[in-house]
């Protein structure tokens, strides 16, 4: 079973590629299973079609102890056997998502979700590492694989980069790698380039270059991978190829965050910054 | 009257909120009498950010009572200290001055501040000042009410017991209300003598002879006391370690029963309390802050004390060492040691430690 966890900054589209990807690993004939991880509990909408599956959290919440619940109540089964699941969680300014990750998850565990036939088991993780309990899947045992969707954006690559020193922090006690940079891309200028340069940077690589293309959206208001919608789409196969890449992929490293200083001299470098508004900020 | 919320995993990813609310609710509606409640929050609450003052403001408006927030985490600050100051302040703002019913005011208004009632230590505080002829509106904060919270603007005086746990609620009393503050001591004859003459000193001379009056009423029941108790305790020494007011408080006390103090420390001292320690100090005694474990068996080990009265932390260490010890941090299984109910039983227990048969089953290491 490999464990992988997909990171990136908030709206970058980790969901929608993890689903999509997820698809095509299924339809590989892979056996797999997603642990959304975010109050939001929009990981596993596309698969199941459904607006938002009841999570453990809530359902805890519900019957008042994590004790209460059966498996089978949070652990669903959706497109092409994939498994799903969600840790749930307050809504936002209140409460402790992390703690409510980090329930989930244990709770998971205690009642064998995690079954061996699995191949595949992904978490979908709330925008960056904010604190212990986004870690959760990359402690000890869980997640050694991990993924970060970025774009050609200034904050989605400062994003990715403090990623990698969490990542860098669990790497030394937990086992933790870095499988790779997935560029979700935004059109950005010399976005294929940069992405490739930062990922050299961080010890990793440009697993793959997913283009912007508005099938996904069409997909997505169906309640819908693209792959289940149009599988035939050019961009159905993108997903393909990212989930054949990351199937294969043998490149697992430790990262090498940069310094803030670094990362700006890197936008500069490729026009995007001059030196003078670097200068500046 | 203590509740817990009992704060369960699902509070804590949830918030708590919801749950404190209806836990207020229900509150007054098993102890209708209540005229306040007061939230005080553990480490959990503040960690994940409880918005405690919101659920009091409307729990506040809907029940017509004062619901007074208490950010008081055991993680904040550097030590139990930060925990007073806000619990000032947050009395400050939400009870003091805030109506209240006081019918007439009289030259004689007092309150009695930093007294929490240990054993019954306010009851036999507040009795000497009444005897005095003093009349205390309002006992902070041992056996007090809402109402007496809520006129102690009124006072004309502010009697300070604690100072390291009260001094901000006098100090902003002197600023806003003009009330003076002065500091005390009831622990032991000589104090109380010392204290009740000073303080008569701030009134009229109907007080200064009510004073004299009480001393010389209580004199020979301490005088018999101090009669009894010091054969037996003579030369005992003793080392401290506590919180508060004790460490330099109860040093006359223990002089009066011919016992020394030497060495003392705080847990939470500032430097206006050590300031105030060093005089009552004798020649030669040690004074500690913060100390460690290991730096309390060290002390004990060089300066050989007879007693060590410290807290249930210190307890079993020193049990474990055969050293005799007296919980000095809580008293209410004895107490009370304030005044002069308080001396003849603050005797009794000195004496029951050090001279308990008990230490001598047991081998002193070192």
């Amino acid at each position: 079973m490999r464990q992988i966890a997909i990171y990136g900054k908030g709206g970058i589209g980790k969901s929608t590629t993890t689903q999509n990807t997820v698809v095509g690993l299924a339809e590989a004939g892979y056996n797999c299973m997603i642990v959304g991880c975010d109050p939001k509990a929009d990981a596993t909408r596309l698969i199941l079609h459904a607006k938002a599956q009841t999570t453990v959290m809530d359902l805890a919440r519900e019957r008042g102890a994590v004790e209460e619940l059966e498996l089978e109540e949070v652990l669903l089964t959706g497109y092409k056997g994939i498994k799903c699941s969600e840790s749930g969680g307050p809504e936002p300014g209140v409460g402790c998502a992390g703690r409510g990750v980090i329930t989930a998850i244990n709770f998971l565990e205690e009642n064998g979700a995690y079954t061996d036939d699995l191949d595949f088991v992904f978490y979908d993780v709330l925008g960056d590492v904010v604190c212990g309990g986004f870690a959760m899947p990359i402690r000890e045992g869980k997640a050694k694989e991990i993924y970060i969707v970025t774009s050609g954006e200034m904050m989605a690559m400062y994003a990715a980069n403090n990623i990698s020193r969490g990542i860098l922090k669990y790497a030394q006690s937990g086992g933790v790698r870095l499988g790779g940079l997935i560029c979700n891309s935004r059109k950005t200028d010399k976005e294929y380039e940069l992405i490739s340069e930062l990922a050299r940077r961080l010890n990793t690589q440009m697993i793959h270059f997913v283009p912007r293309d508005n099938q996904v959206q069409r997909a997505e208001v169906r309640r819908m991978t693209v792959i289940e919608y149009s599988p035939d789409h050019p961009q159905a196969d993108e997903y393909r190829t990212l989930a054949r890449k990351i199937a294969e992929n043998k490149n697992h490293t430790i990262p090498t965050p940069l310094s803030m200083d670094e990362l700006e001299q890197l936008m500069v470098d490729f026009g995007i910054l001059d030196s003078e508004e670097a200068a500046v900020v | 009257m203590h509740i817990t919320t009992d704060f369960q995993e699902k509070d804590i990813v949830y918030g708590g909120d919801k749950h404190l609310d209806a836990a207020m609710r229900e509150l007054k509606g098993l102890f209708p009498l209540a005229n306040g409640i007061g939230v005080l929050s553990e480490c959990p609450v503040g960690l994940i950010g409880d918005d405690i003052e919101a659920v009091s403001r409307n729990v506040s408006k809907d029940l017509e009572i004062p619901v007074v927030p208490v950010r008081c985490e055991g993680f904040r600050g550097v030590s139990q200290s930060l925990g007073h100051h806000i619990a000032n302040d947050t009395i400050r703002d939400y009870v003091l001055g805030k109506g209240g019913k006081l019918d007439e005011s009289t030259p004689y208004d007092v309150n009695l501040v930093g007294d929490y009632n240990i054993g019954g230590d306010g009851w036999s505080s507040r009795k000497i000042l009444e005897e005095m002829g003093l009349r205390v509106i309002a006992q902070w904060t041992g056996d007090a009410s809402v109402n007496e919270m809520k006129i102690a603007s009124k006072a004309k005086l502010n009697l300070i017991h604690c100072y390291r746990s009260m001094n901000y609620i006098c100090r902003h009393m002197e600023e806003e209300y003009g009330i003076p503050w002065h500091e005390f001591n009831f622990f032991g004859p000589t104090k109380i003598y010392e204290s009740i003459r000073k303080i008569a000193e701030l009134f009229d001379e109907k007080i200064q002879e009510n004073a004299e009056k009480v001393i010389e009423k209580y004199k020979p029941m301490m005088d018999a006391v101090i009669e009894e108790y010091r054969p037996r305790l003579e030369g005992k020494t003793v080392l401290l370690f506590v919180g508060g007011l004790r460490p330099r408080h109860t040093v006359g006390a223990y002089e009066d029963l011919g016992m020394e103090v030497v060495g003392t420390g705080y847990e939470f001292g500032h430097n206006d309390d050590y300031k105030r320690t060093y005089p009552v100090m004798p020649e030669g005694a040690i004074v500690m802050d913060d100390a460690t474990s290991y730096e309390l068996e060290e002390f004990t080990y060089r300066l050989r004390p007879d007693m060590i009265g410290s807290g249930i932390k210190e307890k079993y260490n020193y049990h474990k060492m055969g050293v005799p010890f007296r919980q000095m941090h809580s008293w209410d299984y004895s107490g009370p040691y304030h005044g002069f109910d308080g001396f003849p039983v603050f005797a009794r227990d000195m004496d029951m430690t050090v001279n308990s048969p008990t230490w001598d089953l047991i081998r002193r290491k070192r």
